[in-house]
């Protein structure tokens, strides 16, 4: 259904990669795993005041979970909601795991630089983020918890964090529908508790699209209460008329 | 003296301060000093951030402190980590048992969304946070406040990925104590929210100790 929607652009990224660029509100961005066993670090930053970003305990708060699938949405830390997972194939996105760095990447995957192995050099989560990060004038201080698309860590009772390997397929695909103009830092380094010993992060597909407008049974804006205030926060914001949820 | 710093002697203690319910807090602890937090009447969540007191770019990060221990959960022999991965203090006493890393402060902004729209104007956290910030003046703003430890706090997490805030598991004169392993910028939020158990429905005062052996 949603392949129907107009095509704005289309890019790959490899797996190592760092990117970054703008998506409006009332877009979508798909991500697709090209390949199986993608991860997509990802941050987002309001495009009008950067301070204001992706909040992890925020998003899991006020939806009572610890990892994002459709019909989840992503909480910036002013009360608003900066995407949506409108479609989700893989059903199961990371939110606490965070990122490599580059002592980490060094002690399970041996040195790799630039000049022995140019642009195959191992990258690593921390440095790719800061990368995109001061293209936008922003820095350490805002690589904040991140999301992980397509990976899975499960939390059991006592606990202890679990990898699970094969999460995401060749194909799976999540559709974020932008609902404020955001900033959109990306890596594609793997996981920092992906337990394979070989360094091999993969490819993905990013697709921009015109998003339907937002109608009053939206699956997301009506997921929880917690999301129709988080959207009227949003449309107050954009100076527009905030749904009627008295009916 | 209370019952949880009867074995600390007075010429071992370098501060001591209780903070009010809903009040900020902000010290540094250095190197090599411990630090000791008391709730003094039960289930009082105390929000805390970390800072390299000499480089505050370097701070607690949630993140790389879970994934080091490989467990979401806080208490003795945990290693609280920075953005940079280095250890800036290790939970060293806990009476308690299990403190709360991903459940976030509260803020007026949240309030709107977790309560109802006319909640935006209880006092919350990042309120407590931003008015520390501009009081000491490190040149720090909101930007600094990325990710915090809730002491006494508990945010159980499924397999099955379902988060809550559960009633506390603390109670009075329990505490928790770290050392610290680099000169460590403190800033804290006495938790004032109302609308959940947290802090058992009514805020309470807290006690911090600072002290060397």
């Amino acid at each position: 259904m949603s392949d129907q929607k107009p095509i704005i652009w289309s890019e790959q990224l490899p797996g190592g990669a760092h990117w970054s660029g703008v998506m409006r509100r009332g877009s979508i961005l798909r991500v697709k795993d090209l390949d199986g066993g993608a991860n997509v670090s990802m941050l987002m930053f309001n495009l009008e005041v950067p301070s204001e970003r992706y909040n992890m305990p925020d998003t899991l708060k006020g939806q009572k979970t610890a990892f994002l699938t459709q019909p989840n949405v992503c909480y910036s830390d002013m009360g608003r909601v900066m995407c949506s997972i409108v479609d989700d194939t893989c059903g199961w996105h990371d939110t606490i795991g965070g990122i490599s760095d580059a002592d980490m990447v060094k002690a399970k995957y041996g040195e790799a630089d630039y000049q022995q192995a140019h642009n195959d050099y191992h990258k690593n989560g921390y440095d790719s983020l800061i990368n995109e990060l001061e293209k936008w004038g922003l820095d350490a201080k805002d690589l904040v918890p991140n999301v992980n698309l397509f990976s899975k860590i499960r939390v059991e009772l006592d606990g202890d964090m679990t990898y699970v390997a094969d999460n995401s397929q060749a194909g799976d695909y999540v559709d974020l529908r932008f609902e404020m103009d955001c900033i959109v830092v990306l890596a594609t380094a793997q996981h920092p508790l992906d337990d394979s010993t070989e360094y091999a992060p993969q490819p993905i597909e990013l697709t921009a699209m015109k998003a339907e407008p937002v109608q009053s049974d939206d699956a997301c804006l009506r997921h929880k209460p917690e999301n129709e205030r988080a959207f009227y926060n949003t449309a107050i914001y954009y100076g527009e008329k905030p749904y009627d949820f008295s009916n | 003296m209370t019952l949880a710093t009867e074995q600390i002697s007075d010429s071992q203690i370098v501060h001591r301060e209780v903070v009010k319910a809903g009040d900020p807090w902000m010290h540094v602890v250095k190197a090599g000093q411990k630090f000791r937090i008391v709730d003094l009447e039960g289930n009082q969540a105390v929000d805390t951030l970390f800072y390299n007191a000499n480089d505050t770019e370097e701070r607690y990060s949630a993140t790389d402190t879970i994934k080091g221990q490989g467990n979401i959960y806080l208490t003795t022999g945990s290693v609280l980590r920075s953005n940079l991965n280095n250890p800036m203090l290790t939970i060293t006493e806990d009476t308690c048992g299990r403190h709360d890393t991903l459940g976030g402060a509260c803020s007026a902004e949240s309030n709107t969304v977790r309560y109802s729209i006319d909640k935006r104007h209880m006092h919350s956290c990042r309120d407590s946070f931003l008015t520390a910030l501009s009081k000491w003046d490190y040149g720090m703003t909101k930007r600094d406040l990325s990710s915090n430890i809730n002491f006494f706090m508990n945010v159980p997490v499924s397999p099955e990925g379902h988060l809550d805030f559960d009633d506390g598991i603390s109670a009075p004169g329990r505490y928790v104590e770290m050392t610290a392993h680099m000169d460590t910028l403190v800033l804290v939020s006495n938790c004032p929210q109302l609308n959940n158990p947290c802090n058992g429905y009514n805020p309470t005062p807290v006690e911090m100790v600072i002290w060397e052996e």
